[in-house]
């Protein structure tokens, strides 16, 4: 063969090319092994190191079986990624066929979900009933928007030190919440809690429970505000804020704020685990995150911590609970798919396997999922987690701002109300002041 | 010459056409617009679309469904946190300016006064703070000024003075975030004023050497004069810049406490993005547009009139 023929003409490559098109755009539709279709998926991204493992794999696993190409995104929640993330696909009407859900999330977005009735109905028969604040932030209108996601739902309760709440408060932990059986926490109520906050201060290590506008903040208080019967804002959307649980509420904070580190205003999310993993406090209120921190960076300290339930007050005994969510566009094009996967998430052994990837800090919706082994065996010590899913039902779990319609409570809730009341209180505001301002406040809250 | 007979005696329209379009291609302004096209595509994409969009965003209700005129601007200016960071960030803009304007000047004489051998590095390194990004470098500041660990109180427990709030007191953390923008920005006024004194005439100081000009007297008829231009452009630019700050309020106080250190910016995003409130949250952050245009029209004005006389 001369060098000649063998080389590629202009003419040459334009014909073949257009052959090779030709054959291209002509060749029939060939079945593969994604016949069902593409979906693309955005998790969150779990900060326990291998818990993204576990969704990747449950989703891969079960792409495999049902033939579907899929696409996974772990989206960090850092820096609101994950929320700007949902803001701009909602805005687009476009972007992941399923995404993960902060709590507030669903019924602001509502309108733009495909309703999962079908998807929750069947899971609730597998893993029984959901309580009343996962139906409040999950439901619109009745009808289920979002599947209750088992990754980064979590119960922000009590973290004690074992030891200094012995020492300071006379207090043993363990015996009232003991590993493996029912809490024996009759006597563990709003005025022991402040005795006991009072005892820690006068030790040196006074319980850390921030009061910035944060969503742990947010939390503790919005429980604290239950276990009175208070609520700013009531089911039908009137102000309630001027009423006497509000002002004991408020009252009762001011009490506590006096045994609380006096910077707890400026403390965001992060401040409290380094309170406890430092050694500083005697309790936070926390899923285990910092005590799964201590267990890496201070194991001492990990080894006497106890996670354990809510003090009760005069109406109950709130947990503030915060379920997040799984969810599918109306605009996604694979809606099928997209159910299946969602109702494959929520599978006993998926959940299990979510768990336990996550050393006990994700926590399942459903009643039948409370008593797993990862939170009975995890440890040191053993049994640390054994009360975090609340596994006696002995609390209430709530969210902060409830029961005020939607719209308005997620504005409470950003907006760090309850905690600019109480830290406006504790200044020596006068109570009809502050409450003046919780007024005015929710007024504009209240636009539609 | 041939080209000029046969357009003169009349070839089809079409050749003419071509000969205008060539000619309207061989105008300098045509071909600057043809290059400066794809930065006006990429600003109307990134600036123009996006402003325009936000406008709209402010005219509708907060399902986004109703148009309600101005009616979201009406509803602010009833809202107390509304003139709270206005307040604010008034205050934080101007303090943060004045005070990056004095360090700036102040610290460009100096470096001006270094021996040209060694002034680059003294530049390269004052510059540092202003080179890293604000969101890294305010990290450090909340180390610096963390509530619980603050490294500033362990310097003053060690002289016997009780620990300070940093970013928890209202006061102190107005303080705080203001000395972080200072911190950041100063060293952009540096090296502006740096470049002005350098295009000072050194012949005027000296003919005021002879004249037996004082140090105070030198900076006041010279100095001073000749960089005021460039002193109003740099402090018109930074008040643009300073006011939208977002980075380092919600890095080291998130706008608290009690919504004291809040920005427009960051309130904007508290309310439009964390609340789902995305109207207010557009027309808050619409509400930087007529101060800065204030400040723009007095400063760019006041060079204007200087360039008429000079």
């Amino acid at each position: 063969m001369s060098k000649r023929a063998s080389k590629l003409s202009r003419r040459r490559f334009i014909a073949n090319t257009a052959l090779a098109s030709t054959a291209l755009i002509a060749a029939p539709y060939v079945r593969g092994a994604n016949a069902a279709g593409k979906l693309s998926i955005g998790f969150w991204d779990h900060w326990v190191p291998g818990a993204n493992d576990a969704t990747k794999q449950l989703a891969t696993e079960w792409a495999a079986k049902e033939k579907v190409d899929i696409q996974i995104d772990h989206i960090t929640s850092q820096a609101n990624k994950l929320r700007l993330t949902a803001s701009a696909e909602a805005q687009a009407g476009a972007g992941h066929d399923i995404l993960h859900f902060g709590s507030w999330w669903v019924n602001e977005m509502a309108d733009k979900l495909e309703p999962v009735d079908d998807v929750m109905a069947a899971l609730i028969k597998l893993n029984g009933a959901v309580n009343p604040t996962v139906r409040y932030l999950g439901q619109k209108d009745g009808k289920w928007m979002a599947v209750p996601a088992t990754t980064g739902s979590q119960i922000k309760g009590p973290c004690s030190r074992i030891d200094l709440m012995k020492q300071h408060a006379g207090i043993d932990v363990q015996a009232m919440y003991p590993a493996g059986g029912p809490p024996k926490a009759d006597n563990w109520t709003l005025e022991t809690f402040l005795k006991a906050a009072e005892a820690c201060h006068k030790g040196g290590h006074p319980f850390g429970i921030g009061l910035g506008v944060t969503a742990d903040s947010s939390d503790t208080i919005g429980a604290l505000f239950h276990a009175f019967g208070a609520a700013l804002v009531d089911a039908k959307g009137n102000i309630t804020a001027k009423s006497d649980p509000v002002r004991q509420s408020l009252d009762y904070y001011k009490q506590l704020m006096a045994f609380l580190p006096q910077d707890v205003s400026a403390w965001d999310d992060a401040t409290n685990n380094k309170w406890l993993v430092a050694g500083k406090g005697a309790m936070i209120m926390n899923p285990p995150s910092a005590w799964a921190v201590a267990k890496r960076d201070a194991p001492k300290v990990a080894e006497q911590l106890w996670t354990h339930g809510f003090p009760s007050g005069p109406k109950g005994r709130f947990a503030p609970f915060t379920p997040t969510f799984w969810a599918t566009w109306k605009f996604s094009k694979n809606k099928p798919a997209a159910k299946s996967l969602l109702a494959y998430l929520s599978q006993p052994a998926a959940v299990e396997k979510m768990v336990a990837a996550s050393n006990g800090f994700d926590l399942p919706s459903f009643a039948n999922m409370t008593e797993l082994k990862t939170w009975a065996e995890e440890g040191p010590p053993k049994g640390t987690l054994y009360h975090y899913p609340n596994p006696h039902n002995h609390q209430i779990l709530s969210v902060a701002a409830t029961p005020a319609p939607h719209a308005i409570a997620v504005q409470i809730y950003t907006h760090g109300l309850m905690c600019k009341l109480a830290v406006r209180h504790f200044q020596g505001e006068a109570m009809e002041k502050t409450l003046d301002y919780a007024v005015k406040e929710l007024e504009g809250y209240m636009r539609t | 010459m041939a080209d000029v007979t046969i357009t003169r005696t009349g070839l089809p329209a079409e050749a003419g056409q071509v000969s205008s379009l060539q000619r309207l291609m061989r105008r300098k302004s045509t071909i600057a617009f043809i290059m400066t096209l794809p930065l006006l595509l990429v600003i109307f994409t990134l600036v123009a679309y996006p402003a325009f969009y936000s406008l709209h965003l402010a005219t509708l209700n907060k399902s986004m469904v109703r148009f309600v005129g101005l009616g979201n601007f009406e509803f602010l200016f009833g809202r107390e946190t509304f003139w709270l960071v206005v307040y604010q960030s008034c205050l934080f803009a101007v303090t943060a300016v004045i005070f990056k304007a004095i360090i700036g000047f102040t610290v460009a004489h100096f470096v001006h006064n270094i021996p040209s051998k060694g002034q680059r590095k003294w530049r390269g390194m004052l510059l540092v703070p202003w080179v890293i990004p604000p969101a890294m470098s305010t990290l450090a500041w909340l180390w610096l000024f963390d509530p619980s660990y603050s490294a500033f109180n362990w310097l003053l427990a060690h002289v016997g003075v009780a620990p300070v709030s940093w970013t928890g007191n209202t006061h102190w953390a107005r303080f705080s975030v203001i000395l972080v923008n200072i911190w950041v920005g100063a060293p952009f006024f540096m090296i502006m004023y740096l470049a002005a004194l350098k295009s000072v005439p050194e012949q005027l100081y000296e003919a005021s050497e002879i004249d037996g000009a004082n140090w105070w007297q030198r900076i006041w008829y010279i100095t001073l004069p000749m960089m005021r231009n460039i002193i109003s452009i740099t402090a018109l630019f930074s008040l643009i810049v300073t006011f939208a700050n977002f980075d380092i309020v919600r890095v080291l106080t998130g706008g608290g406490p009690l919504d004291s250190t809040h920005l427009f910016a960051t309130w904007a995003f508290r309310v439009g993005i964390e609340s789902g409130d995305i109207p207010l949250g557009a027309c808050v952050s619409l509400f930087m547009v007529p101060i800065l245009a204030v400040a723009a029209t007095l400063i760019l004005r006041d060079i204007g009139k200087r360039g008429n006389e000079a």
